[in-house]
């Protein structure tokens, strides 16, 4: 249907959204590679010159590379399975039929609303502190000794903070995308006999992959990037630097810009590289 | 998908989901409850659920101390003005995506996506820098744009997304009808993705609002939103417990109202019209 | 000084400074600790008196420092004022990025700041940045729970003593801890009070090459010693806990000593906020038997002013005003001398109400007791006591202290620590060209 002056009209009207985002991708990554091979040094007379690749070199040889890679890779597939599995078992609780259900979607949907800042400093001091916090009260009173949660078990304890935050998000999605399967077809399995499992995995579950595929690609592109939450609870002690974290250590606090552009750039390619993987899926399930 | 189901079933359904509801929700209303203790009360052991002497007293020293309509004022009008400015973006993309689509189309959707992957704080100083050079560093339409730039990518996809919804033959109809460009963008379009636009507004304004690196790291005093209020109250002297969430409840408070006020809308946001 | 005399001090001030005449308004960041919020609180009687408005940017000290930074090394020109401290002050000024405060005016009298502060302050002799207040490190103990005990604190205890008493005072059934101390990650945290512990054992940061010397004995004799005291008798999840976590538990009642700021002395006894206010006695920070050095650091949190702001002269009256003898005694007549900022001013431990403050001795000595020239037994490359004032240390030792914290936290054995540390810090102080 589309003629050329449609083509060129849309090509128009396009313009501006792909300019834009060209220029905010551009003009910051063109920066961060100059400064990625120069040691830039704001605290000792800054610019000092071209250094070749040694930036890069520092960066990935340094002990704290791979750990962060490994961190980053735990904390987003960690919140990924919790926030589905529980989202999916949720979103099937929900879809029964219930007295109140407008209450509870109100209040499972609350926790996405939180400034994640606020987020992480409520679980960190109000739940999780060892001495006053609530979880710790708990544990005292089944005579247990209350689990110091950011030292003990510290990457869990953030992932159970970031599942928090995400899993109305998940829930929501999966709920809506349940109230659209057909009741016919599952009244018809049950009565051919299949159970519960059966149904769930030859109906349910394939019916959900499209809203699945959803979840995992918004949660992991702002997973990828979370900062506040660690900042708040550890400041990347205990082995909770991710890399996005081990890049903040390196440009504000050993202000070594130089060093800290080439770990963006190493980010921007792992981003990448999870993209691509991640675009794969969605594109086919999307086109579907 | 819903059945008729007994009533034992469905009291058991209830009772089930509205302990799973109340579990999530708990941490927001334990905050909010503290907000109105003492800060001994907010410690004491056994902690105290409903029966304390309720005060407002937190909320009378956050406010003395940091002036929270300032805050709360710029907040609006950055979560506002960039989701507004995106959307005057996104819709002709997302429009032009959907209707004339060519072979890059889905390339460059997913391009636009992928620019939300970069790590913001590998670019700060490169950031920071052109700000100065702009003049634009603790000014709202700085952080507007930068706000506007960060979500456009999901403010794009999402319209993208309704925009297919919606049959081509009306589209088609209208021009055999004459209509031009901008009357069918304007007064065939419009009209049948209000709902989609409405959810992309809502989702965009709360995560324009939620923002806390760009917002924290190029404001000083004239443009500092809500997260910079709360920047001030992580971990002051002495017990803080109270205090800290009687400012938490007030930096999320007029989130929680309108997303719950608005929570249908939302639900069609965040499924990105993927899921029907 | 009555309040309304203090006004007419200020007047005057801005009649010398000469700024009265038009409304400007300064912006400063400052970190959120009490007395910096008690100093917001009375703001407005100096633009009363001046017509300068102050907008402040009141943030939690982390982000305070990465938000400074970044402006001052760029130039962003953000702030009129900036709250920064002894570390990085002498750095800033070296590099031209501080307004020079050597034209302070004679009624402010900049002698009267105490030597230490104003040498660790300055840069070849100028001052760039004037101490809002001043701190040194000592014990602090419940002094009910000592006598219970049968000890007695000396003046001058020793970190076996220190062990000693915490083991007797360590009480779990009643939510007692022997001893708080910080093991929270951050250099200015755990890894400011690491060091200075490690300086009271003998050992240093870096050797006169500037090689790292966690290799060397008596850095293990303190993390061991550290790790032990800690792990027997200092409270759950130590390793998280920064001063204000340890602050709150010694209000609370928890802890049989703490061994932190000398500031944190004002707050413990105020009845307002301390369920022990009556109960609190001081010493001189411990050193191990047989090492002359004590673990006590000096720390100023001053304000400076960046260079190319336009509005240095308002920022100057401000400084003046907010530091000044004047300001000391506005605070002591609305809430008392014990609450009045410390640690800055010579003048302020001449007053006899003051003298009168049972931790105002103890916090003076312990100050001067500071030498940030000679931090340690063997001889040193760098200035400092809690930190080494090179632009580096920060970074070096905020990852050091994340790995010591590890320690504390039993992810990671001493051994391991020691090892992490050295390799961190010599690889940063190659890459930054020392080595």
């Amino acid at each position: 249907m589309a003629t050329q002056h449609s083509r060129s009209a849309a090509r128009l009207m396009m313009a501006p959204a792909v300019v834009l985002l060209l220029g905010w991708m551009l003009v910051p990554l063109s920066m961060t590679l100059w400064f990625s091979f120069r040691k830039f040094l704001p605290l000792r007379g800054g610019d000092q010159g071209f250094v070749g690749f040694d930036n890069y070199v520092r960066f990935i040889s340094s002990s704290s590379f791979w750990p962060a890679v490994q961190t980053t890779l735990v904390i987003v597939l960690g919140v990924l399975i919790i926030t589905i599995v529980f989202g999916v078992l949720l979103a099937m609780l929900l879809d029964q039929p219930i007295w109140g259900q407008g209450i509870v979607r109100i209040l499972i949907i609350a926790p996405f609303f939180v400034m994640p800042t606020v987020s992480a400093l409520v679980w960190k001091n109000i739940f999780m502190d060892p001495v006053n916090g609530l979880l710790a009260h708990l544990w005292r009173a089944f005579g247990a000794d209350p689990v110091v949660w950011l030292t003990d078990v510290p990457v869990y304890s953030i992932v159970m903070i970031l599942s928090w935050q995400w899993l109305p998000f998940a829930t929501l999605i999966l709920l809506t995308a349940i109230q659209s399967l057909d009741g016919e077809q599952l009244e018809a399995s049950e009565m051919d006999g299949a159970g519960f499992l059966s149904r769930f995995i030859y109906i349910i579950l394939p019916h959900l992959s499209r809203a699945i595929t959803i979840v995992i690609l918004i949660q992991t592109i702002f997973l990828l990037s979370i900062f506040a939450e660690i900042f708040v609870t550890t400041g990347g002690a205990f082995g909770t630097r991710t890399l996005t974290y081990l890049i903040f250590q390196r440009v504000l606090e050993s202000q070594n810009v130089g060093l800290g552009s080439a770990g963006g750039v190493y980010a921007i390619i792992l981003a990448n590289i999870v993209a691509i993987f991640l675009m794969r899926i969605v594109g086919k399930n999307l086109d579907a | 998908m819903a059945r008729a189901v007994t009533k034992q079933r469905k009291t058991l359904n209830t009772l089930v989901a509205w302990a799973v509801g109340l579990l999530i929700f708990f941490p927001i209303l334990w905050t909010i409850l503290t907000s109105f203790k003492t800060e001994a009360q907010a410690i004491n052991d056994p902690p105290l659920f409903l029966f304390f002497d309720w005060t407002l007293e937190n909320y009378g020293v956050v406010q003395e101390r940091s002036d929270y309509m300032r805050f709360l004022w710029n907040s609006i009008i950055l979560a506002g003005g960039s989701t507004l400015l995106g959307i005057l973006v996104a819709v002709p993309a997302a429009w032009s995506m959907a209707f004339v689509p060519s072979k890059r189309t889905k390339d460059i959707l997913l391009w636009m996506l992928s620019t939300k992957m970069l790590p913001a704080v590998g670019v700060l100083y490169p950031i920071y820098l052109l700000f100065i050079e702009l003049g634009l560093l603790d000014s709202r339409v700085g952080l507007t744009i930068v706000l506007m730039l960060i979500n456009l990518p999901i403010i794009v996809w999402m319209l993208y997304t309704y925009f297919r919804e919606i049959p081509g033959e009306i589209l088609e109809a209208a021009r055999m009808d004459g209509a031009s460009l901008r009357e069918e963008i304007l007064y065939v379009l419009t009209p049948m993705a209000i709902p989609g636009i409405a959810s992309t507004i809502l989702l965009n304004f709360i995560l324009a609002w939620n923002e806390a690196f760009w917002t924290l790291n190029l404001t000083a005093a004239k443009a500092a939103p809500l997260t910079a209020f709360i920047a001030s109250y992580s971990s002051p002297e002495g017990l803080f417990y109270a205090k800290l969430s009687a400012a938490s409840t007030m930096a999320i408070a007029p989130i929680l109202i309108l997303g719950w006020f608005s929570q249908k809308q939302l639900v069609r946001g965040l499924t990105f019209g993927a899921v029907k | 000084m009555h309040p309304k005399k203090s006004l007419l001090t200020a007047t005057a001030l801005a009649l010398v400074t000469g700024g009265a005449a038009f409304a400007e308004t300064i912006t400063i960041a400052t970190v959120n600790n009490g007395d910096m919020i008690r100093m917001q609180g009375y703001t407005d009687q100096f633009t009363e008196a001046t017509g300068i408005e102050v907008e402040w940017v009141t943030l939690e000290e982390n982000v305070l420092r990465q938000r400074v930074t970044t402006d001052i090394t760029t130039k962003g020109g953000q702030f009129d004022i900036m709250t920064i401290g002894m570390y990085e002050t002498p750095i800033w000024g070296a590099n031209g990025w501080l307004v020079p405060l050597d034209d302070l005016s004679a009624e402010y009298d900049v002698d009267d700041i105490l030597p230490a502060l104003r040498s660790g302050l300055s840069h070849d002799g100028t001052l760039y940045a004037a101490p809002f207040y001043g701190e040194s490190s000592m014990v602090m103990y419940r002094t009910d729970l000592m006598e219970k005990a049968g000890l007695e604190m000396p003046t001058a205890p020793t970190w076996q003593f220190i062990r000693e008493a915490a083991a007797a005072m360590d009480d779990p059934a009643n939510d007692i801890n022997g001893v708080c101390l910080r093991g929270k990650a951050g250099w200015g945290e755990g890894g400011a009070f690491i060091t200075v512990t490690a300086n009271s054992f003998g050992a240093r940061w870096f050797d006169e090459d500037w090689n790292a010397q966690f290799d060397q004995p008596e850095w293990k004799a303190a993390l061991d010693f550290y790790v032990s005291l800690m792990n027997d008798y200092g409270p759950d999840g130590y390793a998280t806990n920064g001063f204000n976590e340890n602050l709150s538990l010694f209000q609370q009642g928890k802890c049989g000593m703490w061994i932190d700021a000398t500031v944190a002395a004002s707050f413990v006894t105020n009845p307002n906020d301390s369920t022990v206010a009556d109960h609190v006695g001081f010493a001189l920070a411990p050193n191990s038997e047989g090492v002359e050095k004590r673990s006590n650091w000096l720390w100023a949190w001053a304000l400076g002013i960046p260079a190319g702001t336009q509005k240095e002269a308002a920022a100057k009256q401000f400084i003046e005003w907010a530091t000044s003898k004047d300001y000391i005694e506005l605070v002591a007549a609305n809430e008392g001398w014990a609450n009045v900022p410390p640690g800055a001013r010579t003048s302020l431990y001449e007053t006899p109400e003051y003298a009168e403050v049972p931790f105002a001795q103890m916090t003076l000595d312990s100050i001067n007791a500071a030498d940030p020239t000679d931090p340690t037994v063997k001889p040193v490359p760098y200035i400092g006591i809690q930190f080494v004032a090179i632009p580096e240390f920060a970074g070096i030792a905020t990852e050091v202290s994340q790995e010591f914290s590890a320690a504390y936290a039993g992810q990671q054995s001493v051994d391991e620590a020691l090892a992490k540390a050295q390799d961190i810090t010599n690889e940063a102080m190659e890459a930054a060209g020392y080595r």
